[in-house]
């Protein structure tokens, strides 16, 4: 179980993220929408300690992650992936080497085994037998499978996705949403996306809240909030700009 | 003002934890042998080229200089003394120094800033990993093994090309040029220089490392965090140099 308690954080007199409070249970899919510059990839990295808050405090399963140096966070990371919204991959490093990435460092797998374990990953993700491949020999869709492959590979209880479909065509999309449904359901992991694409949305969730001006606005599940009436929801679901609504 | 001395200072507090971190990191964890052997590849076996022609080139320049000056004193054989001498203890560690700076220094932040814009660092942190653990550990330990491995060369080369531009060219005695440059160059001198590389190495890989990892968004912070570490290391190492010079000699040349 995640916990989000009064979170504030800013950059400078920026302050994004107004006191947050959210709890997501185990096994749960969650998208969190909101328009750019809202903090919600922000509110992300809060979650796996990769940005510390100004305030508040996050806790996963009950143990609170502020005043966990780095070397401590790196036991609490252990229990998520994370898709980033550019992939991410190490570009000096083959396919193989960045999804086995954690494995090697852990050494308690054979090369064989890693092999296996690769590969099956590789499958899962529909992009068996490129292991030989470079980063920069894919596109971005294939960044993004294996960067997915890479996040799942050992097994996390926790999976999040920096706006997993950006930039790609509509096919990609179609595939990465299905790809993400996919391991929700047959890794029984918890689901935290964040999103501007609706249809993405309502594809990997099975909850939707969203965050406007540094707090959450909306939570509920997928259906009742897409098809809200709040005008704020409503219109950014709907994407409709208004004279209020300006450019953040 | 005010502003560059506070970044200054909050710089020094970064590297700071972060020489707590590699510390750490290196008391408790066995570091990466193939990735320690790929930095040594492009820290020592790479820079060949570039630290042994800067040494080459100041041992005969240095040659030439003190012999024009010396000659009009009579006193040519004492040549080779002072460009052994000075190879050994100033111009062949730092002159390497800030050859591997330029080249190895700005590579690093380079990199690692690149790393940190494409959220490769993040990555790093997501997978179970400690940036320093991972990425700084074998940098520190390949420059701060490579540099004074090439400032002997740079030396070794220097000395050569000195004897050869003394001996060959301006007519000196070998004879009496070897003669003074082992009378006069003590090991002492020899200890100073290596002393001296194995912790210009640090400051290099240290602070080129920092300024990568700490770098600012997108390519203008890529090439800020490059120039930043090139100009710092270089400050670096010629302060240190003159405050080691005043102590080392103090310690191990008492005369």
């Amino acid at each position: 179980m995640i916990e989000v308690r009064d979170v504030h954080k800013g950059f400078g007199t920026q302050r994004v993220l107004r006191g947050v409070d959210l709890r997501i249970d185990a096994g749960e899919a969650v998208v969190i929408i909101g328009r750019s510059g809202g903090g919600k990839s922000v509110l992300l990295k809060h979650l796996i300690g990769l940005v510390p808050p100004d305030s508040g405090e996050v806790r996963i399963d009950g143990r609170a992650m502020g005043g966990l140096d780095e070397r401590a966070l790196i036991g609490v990371r252990r229990r998520f992936g994370m898709l980033f919204q550019m992939a991410a991959l190490f570009d000096s490093m083959t396919v193989y080497e960045n999804v086995s990435f954690v494995l090697r460092r852990e050494g308690r797998h054979t090369e064989a085994e890693m092999r296996a374990m690769v590969a099956d990953a590789l499958e899962r993700v529909e992009l068996p037998g490129i292991e030989g491949k470079r980063p920069a020999e894919l596109s971005g869709g294939m960044r993004k499978r294996v960067g997915l492959a890479r996040a799942v590979v050992y097994r996390p209880s926790i999976l999040l996705y920096d706006e997993p479909t950006t930039g790609l065509d509509p096919i990609a999309s179609d595939r990465i949403d299905r790809l993400i449904r996919k391991v929700w359901e047959e890794l029984g992991v918890t689901s935290i996306a964040v999103t501007h694409d609706m249809r993405s949305a309502r594809r990997i969730s099975n909850r939707v809240v969203m965050l406007h001006e540094g707090q959450i606005h909306a939570d509920g599940p997928t259906e009742r909030i897409l098809s809200s009436e709040d005008p704020l929801v409503y219109n950014f679901v709907n994407g409709i700009a208004t004279e209020a609504a300006d450019t953040p | 003002m005010v502003r560059r001395v506070r970044d200054v200072v909050w710089d020094v507090g970064e590297i700071v934890v972060m020489c707590r971190d590699l510390g750490g990191s290196l008391r408790h964890r066995r570091p990466s042998w193939p990735d320690f052997l790929s930095q040594m590849h492009f820290v020592g076996v790479k820079s060949q080229t570039v630290v042994l022609t800067t040494g080459a080139a100041t041992g005969m320049v240095l040659c030439a200089q003190t012999f024009f000056q010396f000659h009009k004193v009579k006193m040519d054989t004492a040549t080779g003394a002072v460009v052994s001498v000075g190879m050994c203890s100033e111009l062949g560690p730092v002159l390497a120094a800030l050859m591997l700076t330029a080249r190895v220094g700005a590579a690093m932040a380079a990199e690692l800033g690149t790393m940190k814009v494409t959220e490769q660092i993040d990555a790093l942190r997501t997978l179970a990993t400690h940036p320093v653990d991972y990425l700084v550990v074998p940098r520190v330990l390949a420059t701060v093994l490579a540099a004074p491995l090439l400032s002997i060369e740079a030396v070794f080369v220097g000395i050569v090309g000195s004897y050869q531009v003394g001996v060959r060219f301006l007519g000196i005695d070998g004879a009496y040029y070897l003669a003074n440059m082992r009378r006069y160059t003590d090991p002492p001198d020899v200890v100073i220089g290596l002393i001296k590389a194995v912790v210009f190495g640090a400051i290099i890989s240290v602070v080129s490392c920092h300024k990568g990892l700490t770098c600012r968004q997108g390519a203008e912070g890529v090439g800020r965090a490059t120039t930043e570490a090139v100009v710092m290391a270089s400050i670096s190492i010629l302060v240190v140099n003159f405050f080691l010079t005043l102590l080392l000699n103090r310690v191990l040349n008492p005369t």
